[in-house]
Order: structure tokens, then sequence, then C-alpha cells
């Protein structure tokens, strides 16, 4: 179709003029779902590493609802992220709700279940195989835990990756949290969401198009990063 | 220890990032938010209004652009500062149940039959929009309803009941969304839908559809602006939204709104003076 060709022509125009708007609508796209991602993964890594290494009344629960939250659909994270920030809710008082941190509150809550429960998955096994090692050491298990995120390093970088492309590419919570307000809370989903409300097809595809651009790129220099690092420590 | 200095490189950047996020955030102090409609925004009327009320302020208008159903709810809920919607009989229920102080007419514009062009159900013809209705109804030919407690949901709704007709069955689809995108799935299922003009002249993706039929009274549409009770809400931004709703029904702002077009054509037409 004649309109799927032009997409490609639009994104690239839009890349190559360098459009202002469309700057602001990137970097904040990256601002919101990067500080997520930090956040989940400091609250994330040792939560998952956590749970991993100790054994707990209501253990097995915590796993299940850790990995039931990581198909949490965005919408209802917004939903709950909303009602809370809302004026007539609980934190209305902060006055947060259509800005940038509303999204990052909502983004937290939809990537941390995913981080936390596969930085689980990963550092139980890696306890599992040094648990006797590290014990003989008489080191403690909260001293142990650093010791098995940074040895699964590798398999977690996948993981944080996973979470930002979660965070980048939803658009249900950032809509309700953030309401699109032009110049304000618009980011690359939902500007996506509004251009194909307008019917502007070719220009909501150039615009995915871009997003998917930049999360590659994200992606790729993880990948280097990582690649480099193997190389440098064997 | 590359991999380790990376790390907390990247550490301080996001943190710093975090922070440039809030001190953006806390530059910008006069502004009201505004629940509105999605054809007040998708149709470019705020991008050309706006800038000027700012100029004139200083005060800047974040516009959240919903279905008129959900711009009530925000308000009540004390999460909009001001409200600029289409639905006169919620508008005036709003008043009487005390969440707003005033209410005022602010523009209208119309709404309009769209369908498929070889017009199945042969309403071009209608005399009226009630036997424009009724004869979509007789056809069962298919028809695309917002569904979503809108504005121009609520029309289409009375409009239906004017016609004597209860709308279901195979042929009535509630969609529940936007009008953006009940227009882009009336188009692929050359389905019959109501919309309001502005939508539909800033719309691209249209297809095989075109205006079948407009220009009757019962499909005038009209917007208005509302003044949130400070009784209610004491923490809005009160004197800056009275600003705001003044400007609107001002000379000035008045205006504005008429001289803004998409394509040629004017989209609203200012009439602060009515009822």
């Amino acid at each position: 179709m004649l309109s799927e060709d032009n997409a490609f022509i639009t994104a690239l125009q839009l890349i190559l003029s360098l459009d202002q708007t469309l700057v602001g609508i990137v970097s904040l796209s990256m601002q919101v779902s990067l500080t997520a991602v930090l956040i989940a993964s400091v609250l994330g890594l040792p939560l998952g590493a956590a749970v991993a290494l100790w054994r707990f009344p209501g253990r097995g629960l915590v796993i299940v609802v850790l990995n039931a939250f990581m198909g949490l659909p965005p919408v209802v994270a917004g939903l709950v992220v909303y009602l809370l920030l809302s004026r007539a809710g609980p934190l209305g008082e902060l006055g947060l709700l259509f800005t940038p941190s509303a999204m990052v509150i909502a983004q937290v809550l939809l990537i941390l279940p995913i981080i936390a429960a596969l930085t689980r998955q990963h550092t139980e096994e890696r306890w599992e195989e040094y648990r006797e090692q590290l014990t003989s050491f008489r080191v403690s298990r909260l001293r142990s835990i650093p010791t098995l995120l940074w040895d699964a390093r590798f398999a977690l970088m996948t993981v944080i990756l996973a979470g930002f492309g979660r965070a980048s590419a939803e658009v249900g919570a950032v809509m309700i949290v953030g309401g699109n307000i032009d110049g304000v809370t618009r980011v690359m989903t939902t500007a996506i969401v509004l251009e194909t409300n307008k019917g502007d097809l070719p220009l909501a595809l150039g615009l995915g198009l871009i997003l998917l651009l930049l999360v590659a790129l994200i992606n790729a220099g993880a990948f280097l990063i990582s690649e480099e690092a193997k190389r440098r420590l064997g | 220890m590359t991999t380790g200095r990376l790390l907390s490189a990247l550490t301080g950047l996001g943190l710093a990032l975090a922070v440039t996020t809030q001190a953006s955030a806390n530059e910008e102090e006069q502004f009201i938010t505004l629940a509105s409609t999605t054809s007040t925004e998708q149709s470019g009327l705020f991008e050309a209004i706006l800038p000027q009320f700012e100029e004139k302020t200083g005060i800047e208008v974040r516009v959240v652009a919903v279905g008129t159903g959900q711009a009530f709810e925000l308000a009540r809920r004390g999460d909009a500062d001001s409200l600029l919607v289409h639905d006169t009989t919620g508008e005036k229920a709003f008043v009487e149940e005390g969440y707003a102080t005033e209410r005022q007419p602010v523009m209208y514009n119309d709404f309009v039959l769209i369908g498929p062009a070889d017009d199945p159900a042969d309403i071009a013809n209608a005399e009226s929009v009630e036997d424009a209705f009724s004869r979509i109804a007789d056809t069962e030919a298919p028809f695309a309803s917002r569904g979503d407690d809108s504005g121009t949901n609520r029309a289409e709704l009375r409009l239906w009941e004017a016609a004597g007709v209860e709308p279901g069955g195979e042929w009535y689809r509630e969609l529940g969304s936007g009008m953006g995108p009940t227009l882009n799935t009336a188009a692929g299922m050359d389905a019959y839908v109501m919309s309001d003009r502005a939508t539909w002249v800033a719309f691209d993706n249209r297809q095989d559809l075109d205006i079948l039929f407009d220009g009757d009274e019962a499909l005038f549409n009209q917007y208005g602006s509302l003044l949130l009770s400070e009784e209610r809400h004491p923490d809005l931004k009160h004197d800056l939204a009275q600003q705001w709703h003044e400007w609107l029904i001002s000379e000035a702002g008045q205006q504005a709104i008429a001289e803004y077009e998409l394509d040629g054509e004017q989209l609203f037409f200012p009439n602060a003076d009515a009822d």
C-alpha cells in the first residue's frame, strides 16, 4: 500500500529535519523510561535476589505474585496510579497527576515485577551452585547478594533491557496518568495514538519506526558493552 | 573493571536525567489543566488559540483531551482546573450538582452523518436527521457508534430516541472509542457514523467515506465552558481558570476562535452571546 511506503519517507524526513517537537517528544520518552528502568532496577535487583536467597513463610506466594504481575496490563497500572495521584486520591496533595513523574511511577509499577521476578530466577540458579562455597567462606546471605548479582550481570543486562522495552513501548499507563499534554507529557507512544486517531497513519507509523530505531540503538549499545566486557574479563 | 565504571556512569546519567525532568517540571509555574474533548484538540483549534491566550496572560493551558463523560469525571475528582465540553444537558446538570458555579456557551459547530459513498441506506435524500437514522435502522446498514459516553455519543443516542429507534443488533456496533478511532473503524467496515465536523475535516484516513447528510438543526453541537466550584475543590487554580473562562467569551477569544480555519474551512463558530 502506498501509505506504508510513505511511512518510511515520513520517518526519514522527521529524523533529517530534526523537528523540534519530535526531539522534545523523543527526549521525554527516553527520560521517563530510563528513569523508570533505573528506579525499578535499584529496587528490583536486590528484591529479586533476596527472594532467591531467603526461605520464609509465604515465599511461594511472593514468587507467584511477582510472576503474575509481569503480565499486569498497562492500562490497569495506569488506572491504579491515577486513582492514587488524583486530587480525590490518597496522594492527591502531591499534585503529581499529569506530570512526567506520574508517568515514571506508572512505568516503575509495570516493570518492577519483571525485573524482580527474572532476577529471582537467575540468582536462585547461581545460589544453588555457589551456596556451599559461599557458606564455607562464612559469607552472609546479605553479603552474598552483590556477588550473585555481579556473577549474573550479563543475564541481568537482558532483564533490564526487557524492562526498558516494556516501559518505552507501553501506552495505556502513560496515557491515563500523563494525559498526553502537548509539550508536557506527550511521549512517542501517546503521539502515535494521537496521530492514529487523527487518521494520519503514515505519520503514526513513521513515529513508530523512529521509536523502534531508538530502542534498537539502545539494545545495540548494551550488546556492545557486554561483548566488550566479556572479552576483557574472559 | 570497565563494566563497573560504565555501570556507575550510566547510573549517574540516569540520576541526572531524573533531576532535569524534575527541574523542568518546576520551572513552568503559571499553568492550568483544562479537561476538554478530543474534537477541540484534534482539529488543531487549541494549537491556534492557546498561544494567543498565553501571550496575553502568561498562563499556559495544558489540555487533557478526553471524551466529555471522562472530562466531567476528571473535573468531579478535582483533577482539572477548567472544563470545555459539548454536552449542554450534562453541563447544566454539572452546575446543578454544585460542581460548577457557572456555564457559558462559547462556540458551536455541527455534527455530520458520514457513510460509504454508495450510501446503501440512501440517507442523502432523507428529509430530516430522524429520517436518516430510521433509514439506516430499516436497511440494517452497519453503523459505528462511539459507545463511550462522550458528548457525541450522548447526542447520537438522543437522535436515535427522537427517531423512535432502539439501536441494537448485528448492524449497530458500539466501539467504545474516541472519534478518530471510530472513524478509522468505520472506514474499515464501510459503516455509517456520526461525527462532529471539526474532527472529520481534520481526519485523513477517509478511504470510501463521505459526508452524506448535514444541515439539520438537530445536529447543532454547542460547546460550553464551565467555571468549577471553589467550594468543592478549594485547591484548584480558580483565579487562573477564571481568566481563561473569561478570555474565551471575550471579544479577543471569540475572534481567535472564528479566525481558526483548516483547509480554508472555519471549524468553530463563536456564540458566547447565545442562550
